[in-house]
Parts: structure tokens; C-alpha cells; sequence
């Protein structure tokens, strides 16, 4: 586990992937509460990428 | 239900007695300032800084005043109300920011209280013992802020034209002066606890704003699906790259607009020193932790241009578009607390941003160039006013020049800005690139993002055709490439012909967070 937590940060990394690629996420379906899918998912990134930044500030020890 | 529609303008006595009350709060608040978390304003560290002694919470309530500026209040919804989903990216580039800051920043912070720096540049000067390098990172920092300054005095500007001061006689300009005057006057004599106390002010009230705005509005205009199917037949008519989704040739300035943007934010210097004024750099990462939350709260503005669309809001000038919305969608009195919320966002980062150049200014330009005998008690003074002379300047930049003037510049600031990225976030981490190779590469990505940006009639695109495909490329991220690029090629020659590089003032443990405390 010590040695894994030195790689913690490479989860900072994930949030990029995802909004970069952004063919994937520009369509309509699903919608989520009358919003199309391309405005849920950078929404929720917005979530997701705090959330992961907040593991690794737990967990890290560099 | 449809909203009234028109010029958008609306004189109403109650909407300005409500943003005069605010207004008057939050200077009285500004001058009261200088008691809060007392320090002797007479060092730089304290006017310029804070004494370096802000938590989590106000560091948090800083940042986001800081860095949510009522320009983008008002440029983000224009841009939606205008073109639709590529305005979005503001969304991508704001979830890139913060893990960049909570890996960088807290090093930077480390570092420079470690040695007394209260700049970017005075890191740069340090670590690679160069004033040539420390000179171009200031002056890159001066050139991008005072653009951007002028920007919040155009939103602050729109605000004023919304609450239709001109049906009084007035003028454009009198209010403006007005309300630069005391805000010049509150900084010089509080410094960054001005900004930073009415920063929880503007913060609560644009958040009272904002939920008002996407719960009631949508609410009358029979709900978020019939919001975006107005926008999308808005945009149908309209033709052209337009839509609530993005056109394929949008992809990849949408996806580099959002990463280039995000890698320049930190380096302005209004950020820099938001950022330094904190405690320590865990009140750091956990800001980065928790300012997204300022992120929910853009997008969700961002959204008020669909919202201006359905309602049938219609305004030649986009930027007019979330001022008009308010007026259509809210009695006078909530309309000017409203206001009063964007005026405050347009203030408090001036502030910021005209402290942040003032130290830039006093320290890596005016100290190593002009006079390098100042005492400390001389470079709190000189610092206090270059911060009214930047203001002076852009009041005079926005009250003479176009205001297109302005937008262009910023443009430019942003390309600008992300160009002192090799310098400062890699030295954080190495000192393998010499300084004379980054001040090569520093030149080369000046030269070459200025002149693509005036070549494709400073847009901040460049495009790449290969046969039908269109790749555009945000400018800024192309010349920060050629950046690297020289930088990497040119630092063993530099090493050849200058075996000895300048001394670095710092070591490996300084980067580290002290072990208590």
C-alpha cells in the first residue's frame, strides 16, 4: 500500500481523459432532467474531479 | 410563458437604491479592511499579501472572487446566448484547473515563503539566478493584467447601462469613475484584505443570484427541456457553427481551448498571489478540493444564455443578454441586488489583479532596474501606487479606447501568459533547462502566438487543414510547443558555451511542506 500511494496522483489524470475525448460525450441521449448528455457529463466531471483530487489529498504521501 | 423583450435596459429607482446600499456596504467594508487580522501595511508581504496568514475559508472566498470574475459573469452567457455549446468550454478548462493547482501551487507556496517571495518572478529570479528571466516572466504578468482589468470595468460598465443610468444624464463615464475611485482608494490603503473581506460578500450574494436565476427562471419558461429545445430552434434558424451541441470541426479548439486556458490561469499574476497569500499549502489543496464548487455555479450561468434565448431576450450586443434577462425576469429590487452581485465581481478581482501587478512591478522591475537601495517601508509605498496607476490606466483604456481594444488584448494576455509556463511550473520540479534557453523559448512563443493570433484576425485559433479535416488549435498551447520545443534544443548549447550556470538560491527540501506547523 506505501508504495502504491505514490502513484495516487496519476488519478488527477482520469478527469483530463474524459473531457478531452470530447466526441464521446457530444450527444443528446441520455438526457438527464431535460439536459442533453454533453452538459450531465461535464456537470458531473466537475463533481467527480473534486471528489478524485479529495482521495488523493487524503491518501497521498509523497 | 414569454418574457418581455426590448433593449434590455430598465431605469427603476428601487433596483438603484438597492445596488447604491450594497455599493456603500461593501466600501465602507473595504476601508475597515485594513484593521482585519491587523499587520503593518508598511511591508510589502502584509499590503501585497496578507501576511500570508489567509485559511481555507477565506482563501476559498478569495480564489473564487478572484478568479470568477464579473467579465465572466458576462462574456461566458454572451458567448452561449451567441454561438451555444462551444461557449461551454469554460466548463472543461475549470475541471483541469484545480488539479493542476493542487500539484503545483503547493510547491510554489513552499518555496517562496521559504525565501520571502512574493511573486512568480521572484521564484524564477531565485532559482535560476537570472534577472533577464525573472524581468520577462514581470512584464509577461504586467501586459496580461492590465487587459483584463479593463475587462471588469466593461462588465461593470454593462451593469450600469442595464440599470439605465443614462435615462438620468450621467453619462457612461461618470459612474465608472465613481466606482474605480473608491475602489482605487480602498485598496491603496487596505491592500488585499480590502478584496479578500469583500470577497464573502460578493461570493454570497452571486450565489443568492444564481440560484435564483436557474431555479425561477426555468420555472417560467416551463423547464430545462423546453429551455434547450427554444436555444436549439434559435440556433436552427440562426445556421451556421451554432447549436446546443458541438459541430465536428469544434472538437479539438473546444477540447485545447479548455487545456490551454487551464494551464494559463495560474500563471496570472492576480492568481499567483491569491494563491501565496494562503497559510500554508494545505489550506491550498483543499481549496483545490473545494473551489469546483465555484464551477457548478459558472456552468450554471453559463446556461443563462439558453435561458436569454428561450425567453426571447434580444440583444444586438451578447454581452447585454444576462443584464436584459435579469431585467425581463425579475422585479426591480432583486434585479438590483443582482447587479450589485456582478458590480462586486467585477471589483474585487480589479483589486487583486492590480495588487498582483504592483508586486510584480516593485519587486522584479522597479527594485533590480530602478533603485535597488528601497527599503522595505519605500516598496510597500511604491507598490501602492503603481496599483492606481494600473487602475488609472485601464479606466483611460476603457473610457477612450474601443472596448474591442480590450477583448483583443486579453486574447493576446491569455497566449502571453501561458508562455512563462516553462519557467515557473517546470522549475518547480527540475532545473535541467537553462535560463537563456527559456528566455529563447519565452521570445519565440511571444513572437509566434502574437503573430498567428493577428493573422487569423485575433481569434485565438489556429486551423489545420488535412484534405476535408479541420483541426483548430488553440494558439496560445501551439506557441507554448515551439516554446518547449526551443527551450529543450537550445539548453545544451547554452550549457557548451557557459559551462557554469548562476547559482540556485533554493534546495530540494524547500519545495516540501515544513514538517510542522
Amino acid at each position: 500500500m506505501g508504495r502504491l500511494r505514490r502513484f495516487l496522483p496519476v488519478l488527477l489524470l482520469i478527469p483530463f481523459i474524459a473531457l478531452l475525448w470530447v466526441p464521446f460525450y457530444n450527444r443528446t441521449q441520455p438526457m438527464l432532467a431535460g439536459f442533453p448528455f454533453f452538459y450531465v457529463w461535464q456537470f458531473a466531471w466537475v463533481v467527480l474531479a473534486a471528489l478524485l483530487t479529495w482521495v488523493v489529498h487524503r491518501g497521498w504521501r509523497a | 410563458m414569454t418574457l418581455p423583450s426590448g433593449s434590455g435596459v430598465r431605469f427603476d429607482a428601487t433596483a438603484l437604491g438597492v445596488f447604491a446600499f450594497f455599493f456603500v456596504l461593501v466600501t465602507v467594508l473595504g476601508f475597515f479592511a485594513a484593521r482585519w487580522r491587523r499587520g503593518d501595511l508598511s511591508q510589502l508581504h502584509e499590503w501585497g499579501l496578507g501576511g500570508r496568514r489567509f485559511g481555507a475559508f477565506v482563501t476559498w472566498f478569495l480564489l473564487g472572487g478572484d478568479l470568477y470574475t464579473a467579465y465572466t459573469l458576462i462574456a461566458v452567457p454572451a458567448l452561449v446566448y451567441a454561438i451555444g455549446a462551444y461557449g461551454f468550454f469554460a466548463m472543461p478548462y475549470t475541471v483541469f484547473v484545480y488539479p493542476i493547482v493542487f500539484l503545483t501551487m503547493p510547491r510554489l507556496w513552499n518555496a517562496c515563503r521559504k525565501h520571502g517571495w512574493i511573486t512568480s518572478a521572484d521564484f524564477v529570479e531565485g532559482r535560476y539566478g537570472s534577472r533577464g528571466l525573472a524581468l520577462a516572466v514581470a512584464v509577461t504578468g504586467v501586459l496580461a493584467t492590465m487587459p483584463y482589468i479593463a475587462l471588469q470595468l466593461v462588465g461593470l460598465e454593462k451593469v450600469f447601462e442595464a440599470m439605465g443610468l443614462g435615462a438620468l444624464g450621467v453619462g457612461r463615464e461618470t459612474p465608472l469613475i465613481v466606482a474605480f475611485v473608491i475602489l482605487a482608494l480602498y485598496t491603496y490603503s487596505s491592500g488585499l484584505r480590502a478584496p479578500a473581506l469583500i470577497a464573502f460578500v460578493k461570493d454570497a450574494m452571486l450565489y443568492i443570484t444564481v440560484i435564483a436565476a436557474v431555479v425561477i427562471i426555468p420555472i417560467k419558461l416551463g423547464g430545462y427541456g423546453a429551455v434547450f429545445d427554444a436555444a436549439e430552434k434559435a440556433f436552427a434558424a440562426k445556421g451556421g457553427d451554432t447549436g446546443v451541441l458541438l459541430k465536428p470541426d469544434q472538437y479539438w479548439s473546444f477540447a485545447t481551448l479548455a487545456l490551454g486556458s487551464a494551464f494559463a490561469l495560474f500563471l496570472y499574476p492576480h492568481a499567483t498571489t491569491a494563491t501565496l497569500s494562503a497559510d500554508g499549502p494545505q489550506t491550498i489543496r483543499r481549496n483545490a478540493v473545494w473551489l469546483p464548487a465555484y464551477s457548478i455555479m459558472l456552468g450554471l450561468v453559463a446556461l443563462l444564455g439558453y435561458m436569454a434565448l428561450a425567453a426571447h431576450v434580444d440583444v444586438k450586443d451578447g454581452s447585454m443578454a444576462v443584464p436584459a434577462l435579469i431585467n425581463a425576469s425579475f422585479p426591480p429590487w432583486f434585479a438590483g441586488f443582482c447587479f450589485a452581485a456582478i458590480a462586486l465581481g467585477a471589483l474585487v478581482p480589479a483589486a487583486i489583479m492590480s495588487i498582483g501587478a504592483a508586486n510584480l512591478f516593485t519587486r522584479n522591475i522597479w527594485r533590480p532596474y530602478v533603485n535597488n537601495q528601497l527599503s522595505n517601508a519605500q516598496e510597500s509605498r511604491i507598490a501602492k501606487n503603481i496599483s492606481l496607476l494600473v487602475k488609472f490606466g485601464a479606466l483611460l483604456a476603457v473610457l477612450y479606447l474601443p472596448t474591442k481594444f480590450a477583448i483583443d488584448l486579453q486574447l493576446l494576455g491569455g497566449i502571453w501568459m501561458l508562455q512563462i509556463f516553462p519557467a515557473v511550473i517546470c522549475g518547480l520540479y527540475t532545473r535541467w533547462l537553462r535560463a537563456s534557453a527559456l528566455l529563447l523559448g519565452w521570445l519565440a512563443g511571444m513572437v509566434l502566438g502574437s503573430a498567428l493570433a493577428w493573422q487569423q484576425g485575433l481569434k485565438p485559433v489556429y486551423t489545420f487543414v488535412f484534405g476535408d479535416a479541420h483541426y483548430g488549435i488553440y494558439i496560445g498551447l501551439l506557441a507554448l510547443a515551439v516554446n518547449f520545443a526551443v527551450s529543450i534544443l537550445a539548453t545544451p548549447i547554452a550549457a557548451k558555451l557557459k559551462r557554469e550556470s548562476q547559482p540556485d538560491r533554493t534546495q530540494a527540501l524547500d519545495y516540501q511542506d515544513a514538517a510542522a506547523g
